[in-house]
């Protein structure tokens, strides 16, 4: 392609992408007569009724609390279990590494559906159902292969003289590994959590199945408006638009990390 | 790099056995038990030997999700793939444009799947969306929820909405790492644009399309949420997918015994489509001397 019209390739690309996205903030500014009443490409009568609903009903803005709650305690969760994991799978060989690693990696594997169940019984019988602790820790089935699979790249790429250097110098392993190695692949942890948050933050059908009342999600806040309140489009609009927001948020911080995050995670 | 052997960094991967463990092993083996045994009230429980597996695998219904998830599949891997690279071969290598480029791309991938497939679902309706309207304007008798292959069109839409970005990401990180001094010399050489691509971009980038691939495979054939919200499985069945069966026998019908066997169907085609993807991608690595 000639390369004065490259540029419109992305271009057109992203108005693709902002498409339906637009289509949802402007529903959510529209009153629930004028979705219903026909077609309009803006909204006629501006209203942002729709937020106040949300942000002055509990059971709406409880569901964005214990959303953040649990994809928070996931993720600080995994990422910490995984930064020795990752460490060790980076550092040493021992008796069967490379069947462990597989193994983690088959996790990733697992469609959620086939783990809905067994996950109610498992934390229903633990006495953790409808608990944040319980989607944070059913969460972590897949968040932490993955944080495991990054950090590990990130740590393959420091060469081992740190390590023996520090040593040399007086530190003990966990003086090292906290004041030194982990400052060194900051960026690594970045990427990782970045990718816990995300899968976490999206997922929806084992943090659904997982709670009832206490802790559950915005999104399934979502799913019974839609099916009981029979068609509060705009509402329904309103919560979406307001879910995109935190990831909005974190993308933003790690614009320059996000490519990088898969690229170096060794396959 | 040179790795000492050390037993001791089992203590390091401990934690991480552990939670993994509690996640997958005991839920793993409660499919396990439920496949082989019949089920009558509550909590009497009676061998059943292989019978779940027969009657899974030889079901027509099983047979049909099973083509349907294929379908899908390997049609969004054959439209997302392409287009993903082609989007990072376009898009700017430097300046401020990058960091809008991609910020603006990785949106769709941090919005929860329920909201993606109420998204598409107001999008598309034929009487207040506009994709509706628009292709009903163009002529088209466009109504996904009452014809199917509107359905299909809208499901695959959805998705390449939803994910070509991660194959953008990743070509465009694989790009990235490409020196400069490859395109000189293959400027001082003469190659066409072409084959710069076949020769330089494209074996440069085996690596991150190897994950490109892996992950949309495992993710595609997984997927749940957006076509749950977006169709619900219609109509009929026609969007019906594996995963929107599963549950559907195992949470609305409580079948479950039929209902674990089939998931342990499921998961073993995940885990043998993803053996044979990851040893293709990988196997000419050593033939061709590809430094990792």
């Amino acid at each position: 392609m000639n390369r004065s019209t490259r540029w419109l390739v992305p271009t057109l690309y992203i108005l693709f992408l902002l498409l339906p996205i637009y289509w949802l903030v402007s529903m959510s500014f529209k009153t629930t007569n004028e979705i219903l009443g026909g077609f309009s490409l803006f909204p006629q009568e501006f209203t942002i009724e729709n937020y106040v609903a949300i942000f002055t009903d509990a059971t709406w803005y409880m569901g964005y609390v214990n959303s953040l709650i649990y994809v928070s305690m996931n993720t600080v969760l995994s990422v910490a279990v995984a930064l020795p994991a990752a460490y060790a799978f980076s550092r040493y060989r021992f008796i069967g590494d490379k069947h462990l690693f597989f193994w983690l990696l088959t996790n990733r594997m697992a469609p959620p559906a086939v783990f809905a169940l067994p996950f109610f019984q498992l934390y229903s019988a633990v006495g953790l159902f409808d608990t944040h602790i319980a989607v944070a820790l059913a969460h972590t089935l897949f968040n932490i292969p993955l944080a495991v699979w990054i950090l590990e790249g990130f740590m393959s790429g420091v060469p081992k003289e740190l390590d023996e250097t520090a040593y040399i110098d007086g530190h003990s392993f966990w003086s090292f590994f906290l004041k030194i190695f982990v400052p060194t692949i900051a960026a690594g942890v970045g990427v990782a959590m970045f990718f816990c948050f995300m899968f976490s933050w999206v997922e929806l059908l084992l943090a659904k199945t997982l709670t009832a009342v206490e802790a559950k999600p915005i999104a399934a806040t979502m799913t019974r408006t839609a099916s009981t309140s029979g068609y509060e489009l705009g509402l329904l609009a309103a919560a979406g638009t307001l879910t995109i927001v935190p990831g909005a948020f974190v993308i933003y911080f790690v614009r320059n990390y996000i490519a990088k995050g898969f690229a170096v995670g060794r396959v | 790099m040179n790795k000492t052997t050390n037993q001791k960094a089992w203590l390091f991967v401990l934690p991480v056995v552990a939670l993994v463990a509690f996640n997958a092993v005991i839920p793993l083996m409660t499919v396990v038990n439920y496949s082989v045994q019949e089920t009558f009230d509550d909590n009497t429980f009676f061998w059943a030997g292989v019978i779940w597996f027969q009657q899974v695998l030889t079901s027509e219904r099983f047979l049909d999700a099973l083509l349907r998830q294929m379908a899908f599949t390997f049609t969004i891997l054959a439209i997302e793939m392409p287009l993903g690279v082609a989007i990072a071969l376009c898009m700017p290598r430097k300046g401020p444009w990058v960091s809008v480029c991609l910020v603006l791309m990785a949106l769709p991938l941090l919005i929860p799947w329920n909201v993606v497939g109420a998204m598409w679902n107001i999008f598309a309706l034929p009487d207040i969306g506009l994709l509706g309207q628009l292709l009903n304007n163009l002529g088209f008798d466009y109504n996904f929820t009452r014809q199917p292959g509107d359905a299909w069109f809208t499901l695959i839409l959805m998705d390449v909405w939803h994910w070509t970005s991660l194959v953008v990401l990743l070509a465009y990180a694989g790009l990235s790492s490409i020196p400069d001094a490859y395109y000189q010399a293959a400027r001082i050489d003469g190659a066409s644009a072409w084959a710069i691509l076949r020769h330089i971009q494209l074996p440069k980038l085996r690596r991150v399309l190897t994950i490109a691939l892996l992950l949309r495979f495992m993710d595609s054939f997984m997927i749940y949420t957006e076509p749950f919200v977006l169709t619900g499985g219609g109509p009929g069945n026609s969007t019906t997918l594996l995963s929107i069966d599963l549950v559907k026998i195992a949470l609305g019908q409580f079948d479950l015994g039929p209902a674990a066997a089939m998931s342990i169907i499921y998961f073993l085609i995940i885990l043998a489509l993803s053996w044979v993807f990851y040893t293709v991608m990988t196997r000419e690595d050593g033939q061709q001397g590809e430094p990792r």
